[in-house]
């Protein structure tokens, strides 16, 4: 297991390291750099940009300064607003984006969990049939139109739940629910499948003939094991519904990171969409390396894995 | 104990019962048996007629119609769905129908011309870490295993932000990214394929690694590749519309389904039908190509059969 996780930690390194120099070496191969306005900067004053920002420094040292800087944790300031820095940019809207995501994240797995369940219980049964034709439509509708689709169904004509502004709980739930949509049903479908596969092992026939009820095999013997491809589904689940956020803060007026992130493409703030991209994969790539660990704890045949190789 | 064997028991089997025991009918390839249990599938098969008729409408469509995606009519901006404009008309006066159609033409060629990069790119990346093994397959998949957990939809937005936005940028950048899924299913086909004894009696008679990978292991690795590309379409068509949702999309005056979505979703309140057209059709194009995909996968894939 150690090796394994050694392994994991290793590439989830490589991996922040690959997406900084990505964002290093794209924030100078941007056309006109970020300082390129209509107007003409005066030579001069130009000069004192570039003095102040080592725009003049040999490439290799911007980028080992650039370097340190990440690991500082000091992402630079905005180029589009005045005294706000990326740093404090994060940390006034992130807060909001968590909320949010964490919602969605327990939303869809309550929802999806339980109807898998059902429908490999009942396969075939019309209980079945219909989750999974709701999961697939889950999983064919794009968050903005499941986001429309709300706010027009429930915001504008019925008139039951706010269609933007955050603060109170009732903000949060349309917006929860379109985030957490496609997650939902792909859980639902997950679950499904791997309950199946599990219910035809032969430790449940062991279960059952030894006559314990339905009950008790399905919650002491099933289950768990029914639920292992979830926990590998969590980092997926967790970067859909992060960039899911991008979309869903956008259209529902929510002042969280993800639709600050839109606004500073919308207007090339591009160390601010550097800055939240590195912040997002360090963020991503975290949970994601927090999921193996977890995966590798409940899972023995990997833990199991370095002693038969 | 024991019974002795009598001869005389025994009766030389007549031609006709000999005849009996050969096949009845005649054997069935894979495909050909992928065939008939795509056919029994009604979704998949729904889904492969939606698909059809799409393409078609796509390519033919609009050189029926007798407005142009750019046409624009000022007398008659934001028209509801009517007889002249059969999805109404946007804020530029410019007929939604048609928008809809170019729109189906610029979303399925994405879909598809992303989904070729990715298989070209899986296919023989997965197909030599797999063939040669050893060291060389150490390396490549590492490589892949850093790719893959870099958040590849953050990687996107970069190549989006440094690119600009356009058709081709977007087939480049989503063709570039997500060929990982397809590799490593290429390389697991590939290294239980090369055990087989065909893959032995092939290299017998001396035939060439290239050979062997693009006559023998890549053509039977087909079933899982299929299933991948057609569940990669409707990845990429999703993945360009929320990029044109976010502000990186193609380019005016023509529309993608996620641009005409987004230019629809700020005008919701007041004019419902400029998103709902646009996203019906992407919802419906999704659809098809999941029941496709899930049907497909339940046909090519034997140890799904129950």
């Amino acid at each position: 297991m150690a090796r394994y996780l050694l392994r994991r930690f290793i590439s989830m390194i490589l991996a922040i390291w690959v997406v900084a120099t990505l964002t290093f070496f794209i924030m100078k191969a941007l056309p006109g750099g970020p300082f390129a306005r209509e107007k003409a900067i005066p030579p001069s004053i130009l000069a004192n940009i570039e003095a102040s920002y080592h725009l003049n420094d040999p490439l290799l040292k911007q980028y080992a300064d650039y370097m340190v800087r990440l690991v500082k944790w000091d992402l630079g300031p905005s180029f589009k607003q005045k005294g706000r820095t990326v740093n404090e940019i994060i940390s006034d809207h992130f807060p909001v984006s968590a909320q949010l995501g964490l919602s969605a994240v327990f939303l869809s797995l309550i929802v999806g969990i339980p109807a898998g369940i059902i429908s490999a219980l009942r396969q075939n049964k019309w209980q079945d049939q219909l989750a999974m034709f709701l999961s697939v439509v889950g999983v064919s509708v794009p968050s903005f139109v499941m986001a429309a689709l709300l706010m027009y169904v429930f915001a504008l004509k019925l008139g039951w739940l706010p269609s933007a502004m955050w603060g109170q709980f009732k903000h949060m739930i349309l917006p929860t629910i379109a985030l957490a949509g496609f997650p939902m049903a792909f859980v639902a479908r997950l679950t499904r499948s791997s309950m199946l596969e599990v219910m035809q092992q032969d430790y449940i026939r062991t279960a059952k003939s030894k006559g314990l009820s339905q009950r008790v095999i399905i919650y002491r013997h099933a289950l768990k094991n029914s639920l292992i491809p979830v926990i590998t589904y969590l980092g997926p689940l967790v970067a859909g519904i992060l960039t899911g956020s991008f979309v869903v803060e956008k259209m529902f007026a929510i002042p969280g990171l993800g639709r600050y992130f839109v606004q500073s493409i919308n207007n090339r703030d591009y160390t601010v969409i550097m800055g939240i991209t590195f912040f997002d994969s360090l963020l991503l790539v975290g949970l994601n390396f927090l999921v193996d660990l977890a995966y590798t704890l409940v899972d023995p045949r990997i833990r199991l894995m370095d002693g038969r190789k | 104990m024991e019974t002795p064997v009598n001869i005389n028991d025994f009766t030389p089997v007549a031609k006709d019962l000999k005849m009996a025991q050969s096949i009845a009918r005649p054997s069935t390839t894979y495909w050909q048996d992928a065939m008939r249990r795509l056919k029994k599938n009604p979704l998949a098969m729904i889904g492969l007629f939606v698909i059809i008729f799409m393409v078609l409408t796509a390519i033919i469509g609009p050189f029926l119609c007798k407005y142009n995606y750019s046409d624009q009519d000022y007398t008659n901006r934001l028209a509801s769905p009517s007889k002249e404009h059969w999805f109404g008309t946007d804020f530029l006066g410019r007929d939604l129908f048609v928008r809809v159609l170019y729109g189906a033409r610029i979303s399925l060629a994405i879909g598809f011309f992303a989904s070729l990069i990715n298989l070209t790119i899986g296919v023989l990346y997965g197909s030599i870490s797999g063939y040669f093994g050893g060291r060389v397959d150490n390396i490549m998949m590492r490589i892949v295993d850093v790719i893959y957990t870099v958040p590849l939809t953050m990687v996107v937005i970069l190549l989006m932000v440094l690119f600009q936005p356009g058709l081709k940028n977007i087939l480049i950048a989503l063709g570039l990214v997500y060929w990982i899924g397809m590799a490593r299913i290429v390389r697991g086909q590939v290294l239980a394929l090369k055990e087989q004894e065909y893959v032995l009696a092939a290299r017998m008679v001396g035939a060439k690694k290239w050979r062997i990978m693009l006559k023998h292991l890549i053509p039977n690795s087909m079933g899982p590749i299929i299933v991948n590309v057609t569940l990669n379409i409707p990845q990429a068509i999703f993945q360009e519309a929320f990029l044109s949702f976010i502000g990186l999309g193609v380019a005016a005056p023509m529309a993608s389904w996620g641009v005409l979505a987004d230019e629809g979703s700020q005008a919701i309140q007041s004019y419902p039908h400029l998103l709902f057209f646009p996203a019906a059709a992407i919802c419906i194009t999704m659809l098809a190509f999941n029941f496709l995909g899930d049907g497909l996968r339940d046909a090519l894939d034997p140890r799904m059969r129950r």
